[in-house]
C-alpha cells in the first residue's frame, strides 16, 4: 500500500511526548510515555477502552494539561516557554501560537449547531485566520465539496446523518491546514453502514501525503490501509509498537495477542451507548 | 356605569405609567448586572468569582424591600448623597433581580456540552471568541425562559416602590384608598386587572422572542 513508498523529508519529529505522566487525582492514566512521530507520518493508536489513548490527543490538542513531562511540536515546548532563562508553564498567547498547527476532529462531531455547515467550517478561518469573507466562504465551498457536501451548506448540523456530521467537522478541521490531525475514533459513534463515508475521505486525506495524522481507531484494516507505525497502548503506557504488518501479523506481546484476538470477533468500542451520545447532539 | 368605577381610572393609569417605566428601565439594567455577575462567577480569577459570589448571595439573601429602604433611605446619610426615589428603586430592582438572573445566565453557560468549548479550542479561537461566537450564543437561547420568568416576578416587585413614595400604579390606588375606604374592593380590582393585563402582555412579548431566537437554528 501506498504506505510504504512514503519517504519522511525530515528526521527531526514533528510532535515529541518525553516522559509524559497525566494523573487524574489519584489515577495515573499516562505513564512516562516518550513517542516520537515524524512529519508526514500516518500513526494509528489502538489499544483498549481507558488505555489512554483519548488522553495522548487530548494532551497535543491542548484539551488537557501533563502532570509532568513535556511535549514538543515543530522544535518548540507546547506547554511551556522559556522567560529569563527559566522554564515555565505556558501561557495562552504561546498555546495560541503552538496550537495553529493542530487540528482535531472528535468522537461525538461537537458542531456548532447554532451555525450552518458552511458557517461551521468558515467561522475560524474569517475569526482567528482572519481571511476575508469571500475568500473563506471560497475555500470552505471547495474543502465541502471534497468531503461531498457542496449541496448542505445551508443546512444546520441537526439536519444531516451522522456520517455527514463527521464529514463535516473533518472539513471544518482541514480549513484550517493543520500541520498535524488528530482523528479521535470519529467512526465509533456511527451507524455500521456510514462508517464506511468517513474512513474514504480520511483515506483520500492520508493519501495526499503531507499532513501528519495520528488516528485514534478500532477499525483495524483501516489501520492497516492508512497507517505507517501502528501503536498499541494498554493501561497507559505503549506496549509495542511497529508497522501494520509486524504488528498484526506477528504481534509479541500477550496483551497485543489477547487485544487482537479479541477484537476480531467484535467492535467492542461501537456500543449503544455511544450511538445514543452521538444522537443528542 | 357606576359598579365599574371607571373615575378611578385616570389616576391609576397616570401610575401605571410609573411602572411601565420603572419596569424597562429596571429590566435593562437587571439584564446588564445578571451577565456581568454571571460571566463574573465563571472568570478564571478567583478575586473576580469571589467577588460576584458575595453581591450574588448578598442580594438573594436578604429581601427586596429592605434593599430598598437602604438604598433610599440609609445609603444617602451614610455617603452623603440624595437619590431620586426613582433612581433608588432602579437601583434596586436592578441589583436584586440581577442576582437572580445571574444564575440563570450562569447555569445556561455551564449547560452547553463540554464538546463546544473543546472544539472551539481545537480550531485555536481564543477564550473571547470561545465565549462570543460559540458559548454564548447556544447559552442565550437556554436563558430566554429563565428571564422571561424573572422579567414578571420583576414587574410585580415594583409594587414595593410605593413604600419609598414613588407614585407607581400601587400608589395611586393606596392615596385613592384613603380618600375613600369604602371603595376598597373597586380600587383593588382594579389594581389586580392592571398588573394581570401588564405581565401577559410581557409573557407574550417574551415568547415572541423566545420562538424568533429558536426559529431557523435546526
Ligand atoms: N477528565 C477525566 N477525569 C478523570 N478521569 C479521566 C478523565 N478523562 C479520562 N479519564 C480516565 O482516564 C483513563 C483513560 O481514558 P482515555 O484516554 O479516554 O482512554 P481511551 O481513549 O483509550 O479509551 C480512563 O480510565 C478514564 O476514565
Ligand atoms: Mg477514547
Amino acid at each position: 500500500m501506498s504506505q510504504n513508498i512514503q519517504t519522511f523529508t525530515s528526521d527531526e519529529p514533528i510532535v515529541r511526548y518525553k516522559n509524559i505522566t497525566k494523573s487524574f487525582g489519584e489515577h495515573t492514566v499516562l505513564k512516562e510515555l516518550d513517542l516520537d512521530i515524524l512529519p508526514g507520518e500516518k500513526v494509528a493508536l489502538i489499544g483498549p477502552s481507558g488505555s489512554g489513548k483519548t488522553t495522548i490527543a487530548r494532551l497535543l490538542m491542548t484539551l488537557e494539561s501533563p502532570t509532568s513531562g513535556t511535549i514538543e511540536v515543530d522544535g518548540e515546548m507546547l506547554w511551556h516557554m522559556h522567560k529569563r532563562g527559566r522554564l515555565i508553564s505556558a501561557n495562552e498567547k504561546h498555546l495560541h501560537r503552538v496550537r495553529s498547527k493542530i487540528g482535531m476532529v472528535f468522537q461525538h462531531f461537537n458542531l456548532f449547531p447554532h451555525m450552518t455547515i458552511l458557517r461551521n467550517v468558515t467561522e475560524a478561518l474569517i475569526h482567528v485566520l482572519k481571511i476575508p469573507k469571500a475568500e473563506a466562504n471560497h475555500r470552505a465551498l471547495e474543502i465541502l465539496e471534497r468531503v461531498g457536501l457542496r449541496d448542505h451548506t445551508n443546512h444546520y448540523p441537526s439536519q444531516l446523518s451522522g456520517g455527514q456530521k463527521q464529514r463535516v467537522a473533518i472539513a471544518r478541521a482541514l480549513v484550517m491546514q493543520p500541520r498535524i490531525m488528530l482523528f479521535d475514533e470519529v467512526t465509533s459513534a456511527l451507524d455500521p453502514e456510514l462508517v464506511g463515508e468517513v474512513l474514504d475521505v480520511i483515506k483520500a486525506i492520508a493519501s495526499e501525503g503531507d499532513m501528519t495524522m495520528i488516528l485514534i481507531t478500532h477499525e483495524m484494516d483501516f489501520a492497516r490501509d492508512v497507517a505507517d507505525r501502528i501503536i498499541f497502548t494498554d493501561g497507559g503506557v505503549i506496549v509495542e509498537q511497529g508497522t501494520p504488518a509486524e504488528l498484526f501479523e506477528n504481534p509479541k506481546s500477550a496483551r497485543l495477542q489477547s487485544f487482537l484476538s479479541r477484537f476480531m470477533k467484535g467492535q467492542p468500542d461501537r456500543s449503544a451507548d455511544d450511538r445514543v451520545a452521538a444522537g443528542t447532539e | 356605569m357606576d359598579w365599574l368605577s371607571l373615575d378611578l381610572l385616570p389616576p391609576l393609569l397616570k401610575g401605571l405609567k410609573i411602572t411601565l417605566l420603572l419596569t424597562v428601565i429596571s429590566i435593562v439594567v437587571a439584564f446588564c448586572f445578571a451577565l456581568l455577575a454571571g460571566l463574573g462567577r465563571l472568570s478564571r480569577f478567583a478575586i473576580v468569582r469571589a467577588i460576584m459570589s458575595t453581591y450574588v448571595e448578598i442580594f438573594r439573601g436578604t429581601s427586596l424591600l429592605i434593599q430598598l429602604f437602604w438604598i433610599y433611605f440609609a445609603l444617602p446619610m451614610l455617603l452623603d448623597v440624595r437619590l431620586s426615589a426613582m433612581t433608588a428603586a432602579v437601583i434596586a430592582l436592578g441589583l436584586n433581580y440581577g442576582a437572580y438572573g445571574s444564575e440563570v445566565v450562569r447555569s445556561s453557560i455551564l449547560a452547553v456540552p463540554k464538546g463546544q468549548i473543546e472544539a472551539s479550542t481545537a480550531l485555536n479561537m481564543t477564550p473571547y471568541q470561545r465565549m462570543r461566537r460559540v458559548i454564548f450564543p447556544q447559552a442565550w437561547v437556554m436563558m430566554l425562559p429563565g428571564f422571561g420568568n424573572l422579567q414578571i416576578e420583576l414587574l410585580k416587585g415594583t409594587s414595593l416602590v410605593y413604600l419609598i413614595t414613588l407614585a407607581d400604579v400601587t400608589y395611586q390606588g393606596m392615596t385613592l384608598r384613603s380618600f375613600d375606604i369604602s371603595r376598597t374592593p373597586a380600587i383593588l380590582a382594579w389594581l389586580l386587572i392592571l398588573y394581570f393585563i401588564a405581565s401577559y402582555t410581557l409573557t407574550l412579548i417574551v415568547r415572541l422572542s423566545e420562538r424568533k431566537v429558536v426559529k431557523g437554528r435546526g
